[in-house]
């Protein structure tokens, strides 16, 4: 078995059944911080994927979409934190 | 040999990432899953850089993950504390086996009222208390 069709017939699927169980929690999480875990682990191995994919299409161009997944992981729970946050600030007043 | 390597990283990878997810199924409240899922999944995604890096043996896509490794290195424990901190302000109910809550009792409801230690403030009251408790 070379290294591609290893890597294509056993990583990628172990990758893509992690991304379903965290697709559950997503939803099915009680609270809206739940899901906001679930959509940043959901982008976390989807930049793994991504960096699989160039690997097995050996295209390294793929790895510039990564860096830019992994910035919006960041910005997108940064904000769904301030947003929550608000909410129970003007909720308070 | 390099194959080789690029397998067992790959694969140790791929493991840390099923591993987080199974946490974040079946752990019971949020801060458990928190725990779980930045570490496991931030390690196993690095493992699959570093796979990618030894995989196409150049200094540019080397460096382009080694951007991408250290941004995920930097940023995931900061997204992570900023989320938690924001949950246990919203009233999002611990475990119930939980053993100690160290924040019990230390801000009043709003965010820009937490004391990590006790202010002027509190302690001026705190000694009008004991002036008024002695007479």
């Amino acid at each position: 078995m070379d290294l591609n069709s290893y890597l294509l017939f056993v990583v990628m699927p172990i990758l893509c059944f992690s991304l379903i169980l965290t697709f559950i929690r997503f939803m099915r999480g009680p609270t809206t911080a739940d899901r906001v875990i679930a959509l940043d682990l959901i982008i976390t191995t989807g930049v793994g994927i991504i960096a699989l994919f160039s690997i097995i299409y050996n295209h390294p161009a793929f790895l510039d979409v990564a860096m830019i997944l992994a910035l919006i992981a960041f910005l997108g729970t940064i904000a769904f934190s301030y947003y929550l946050i608000q909410e129970q600030n003007k909720r308070k007043k | 040999m390099t194959s080789l390597i690029i397998a067992i990283l790959a694969t140790s990878g791929s493991i840390f990432a099923l591993i987080a997810s199974i946490g974040i199924v079946k752990m019971p409240d949020f801060y458990t899953r928190l725990s779980v899922t930045i570490k496991a999944a931030t390690l196993g995604m690095g493992t699959i850089l570093i796979s990618a890096a030894i995989f196409f043996n150049d200094f540019a896509v080397t460096s382009k993950n080694i951007a991408i490794l250290f941004f995920l290195i930097l940023t995931a424990p900061i997204a992570g504390h900023i989320i938690s901190r924001v949950a246990y302000f919203t009233g999002i109910p611990l475990w119930e086996k939980t053993v100690i809550d160290e924040m019990k009792g230390k801000y009043e409801g709003r965010i820009e009222n937490l004391q990590s230690s006790e202010s002027e403030e509190q302690e001026k009251a705190k000694e009008k208390k004991n002036e008024s408790a002695s007479q």
